[in-house]
């Protein structure tokens, strides 16, 4: 289960990062060697990212994040890269339903109030976000509870082996 | 209350009653996997503690990303899904046979399935009136294992579509100018739902582009109704008793009516380096390209074969263009030949690839250089779609592909029509 409340900082993207911006179809033969893969995470959207980010950090994309291909492999790097949890304005179905069965935590909300490089103080459970640097506070909007139940237990894997199927 | 599509669907499938905005379990009919979401679909499986499949006959491996492959890692992984197909008893369709999609279509989608594979343009049987929708590889493992997935049922969106395509515009205009409109997050969770007059003027095979797409704009499915042209298609598929009516309710409730009057449009492009951001071919004539690519899950079926060798035949691509033309599935390169559609292509100075998802991906069979253009029949253009990020790739229909690819340049096709 992840930690209740996360603190970091923000690393921003614009609006509309697909999964290909997040892991190109260039690199599928690395997806059977998840360690290799990662060092390729956002590397064309944002040079550098996987020797930027610091464990705790906070991916802030804008709107429709994750667009394009249902690659699970997407949310699986950024993890692996140390992020703690993704804000966005909006996400792509795909990739949001991904991220939460990996137990990685996406919060949707007006991420127009944060800036590349603020101090978040992320709340899981309220829902609340609070700029430090800015002194804002931001709310998020209400996943479904089977998706609030299977971030809870650290993701779609672990859901399963402790329930043995889907419950509502 | 009245019942949209998809809640008649999820409804069925749950075994209650599905409405807009609830969160259901339903059956899975057909669960699916390809080659480069297949292996991680296999370790979440296993690490779940699984070793069985629920239904093995309907589930199935599809070979067609890296077909062949062309990396040694991509070659392991291939064994690791074979392996698991001989463990499970779970069919497997080798290099060769074709993209996950069209043989979906072809040999399993029947209206009201629930439909689930690890790629995202398993909206593609929504044409046949499948709930077919992608999912990562997670979900798909637990479909497999369980037989059952849980789904919000989606609030839905009338695209009603009236008239008839003026010469040469097509099925694929139709959707890019759709995305144009809609936005490729403006369907978000949403269903699109087609309907009115001019279905019954509508093959199979525009269905299926029509559908494949849907996803650009965001949407979880797009669903057809069934009607005589449905099934003629599954007779023709040797599966006629599968066919059953379904049809949304009329006073079924809809999010937005979006009406399209085919009359109206146009060839349609989209530019680099977003599916939405469509442009009347008409506009764009004139941007030299290095590489027309012709096939793919979205217009690499026997129709859009025929669009393009009528505008080929008797003439050459442009010296400065490849042409690559990658059929659907065997079945789709049989006819083909049969009809000689390929041997009209090879000599306009096509490239014809192995049945299989080929230049799209970016993994092989068409990667482009720094700085070069391609026009594909594909569904995607983002950045870095097509093996490199200093590329540029336009999106549209078979007729401007094989147009653009005798100049050498963005071209309307209705020069050649």
């Amino acid at each position: 289960m992840p930690d209740l409340v996360l603190k970091g900082k923000a690393i921003k993207l614009g609006d509309n990062v697909s999964t290909d911006d997040i892991i190109p179809g260039r690199f599928a033969h690395l997806r059977s060697n998840l360690p290799e893969l990662a060092k390729h995470v956002l590397e064309d959207a944002v040079p550098g990212f996987a020797s930027k980010v610091k464990s705790g950090d906070f991916l802030v994309g804008g709107k429709n994040l994750g667009l394009g291909s249902s690659r699970e492999h997407a949310p699986v790097v950024i993890k692996m890269s140390g992020i703690g949890a993704i804000l966005a304005k909006s996400a792509a179905r795909i990739f949001f339903r991904n991220a939460i069965n990996q137990g990685l935590p996406v919060l949707l909300c007006d991420t127009d109030k944060i800036g590349d490089g603020d101090e978040l103080e992320v709340n899981l459970t309220g829902g609340k976000i609070a700029n430090l640097t800015s002194g804002i506070t931001l709310s998020c909007s209400k996943m479904p509870p089977i998706m609030s139940a299977i971030l809870k237990e650290g993701g779609l894997i672990p859901y399963i082996q402790k329930h043995k199927g889907f419950k509502l | 209350m009245g019942k949209t599509l998809a809640e008649k669907i999820l409804s069925l499938k749950s075994h209650g009653e599905a409405k807009a905005g609830d969160v259901v379990i339903a059956d899975v009919d057909l669960a699916f996997v390809q080659d480069t979401t297949g292996p991680l679909t296999i370790r979440q499986f296993k690490e779940s503690g699984f070793e069985t499949l629920a239904k093995p006959q309907q589930a199935i491996i599809f070979l067609d990303h890296a077909a062949p492959s062309p990396a040694q890692q991509l070659s392991n992984d291939h064994i690791l899904l074979r392996r698991f197909a001989q463990e499970t008893g779970c069919r497997i369709y080798e290099v060769g046979e074709g993209i996950c999609h069209q043989l979906v279509a072809e040999n399993f989608a029947n209206p009201g399935d629930v439909i689930v594979g690890a790629d995202s343009h398993t909206v593609t049987a929504g044409a046949l009136g499948a709930f077919a929708t992608g999912m990562g590889s997670s979900d798909v493992g637990v479909a497999l294992a369980l037989g059952k997935t849980w789904f919000r049922v989606p609030e839905s969106f009338l695209i009603e579509l009236n008239g008839v395509f003026p010469r040469g515009v097509c099925d694929k205009d139709l959707i890019l100018y759709l995305i144009g409109q809609i936005g490729a997050d403006g369907a978000n969770y949403k269903a699109l739902e087609f309907g009115s007059e001019a279905l019954a003027r509508m093959t199979m095979s525009q269905r299926l582009t029509i559908a494949n797409m849907a996803v650009e704009a965001g949407a979880k499915v797009g669903l057809f109704p069934s009607d005589k042209i449905t099934q003629d298609f599954l007779i023709e598929h040797g599966r006629g008793d599968n066919y059953k009516p379904l049809y949304p309710d009329a006073e079924a409730n809809y999010e937005q009516v979006i009406a399209v009057n085919l009359d109206q449009l146009e060839p349609i492009l989209s530019l680099p380096h977003a599916v939405d951001n469509v442009r009347p071919v008409a506009q764009v004539k004139g941007v030299k390209i290095q590489q027309a690519f012709i096939g793919t899950c979205t217009n690499g079926r026997l129709e859009d074969l025929a669009v393009a060798t009528e505008i080929l035949k008797g003439k050459k691509r442009h010296p400065g263009t490849r042409l690559l033309i990658a059929p659907a599935s065997r079945q789709v390169l049989i006819r083909a030949i049969e009809k000689g559609y390929i041997q009209s292509l090879l000599e306009a100075g096509a490239t014809v690839l192995p049945p299989g998802c080929a230049a799209c991906l970016g993994l092989h069979q068409g990667v482009l250089g720094d700085g070069e253009v391609c026009l594909s029949t594909a569904n995607r253009n983002f950045k870095g779609r097509m093996g490199n990020p200093e590329a540029m790739i336009y999106l549209a229909s078979p007729a401007t592909a094989a147009a653009s690819a005798i100049r050498g340049e963005i071209t309307d096709p209705r020069e050649f029509t």
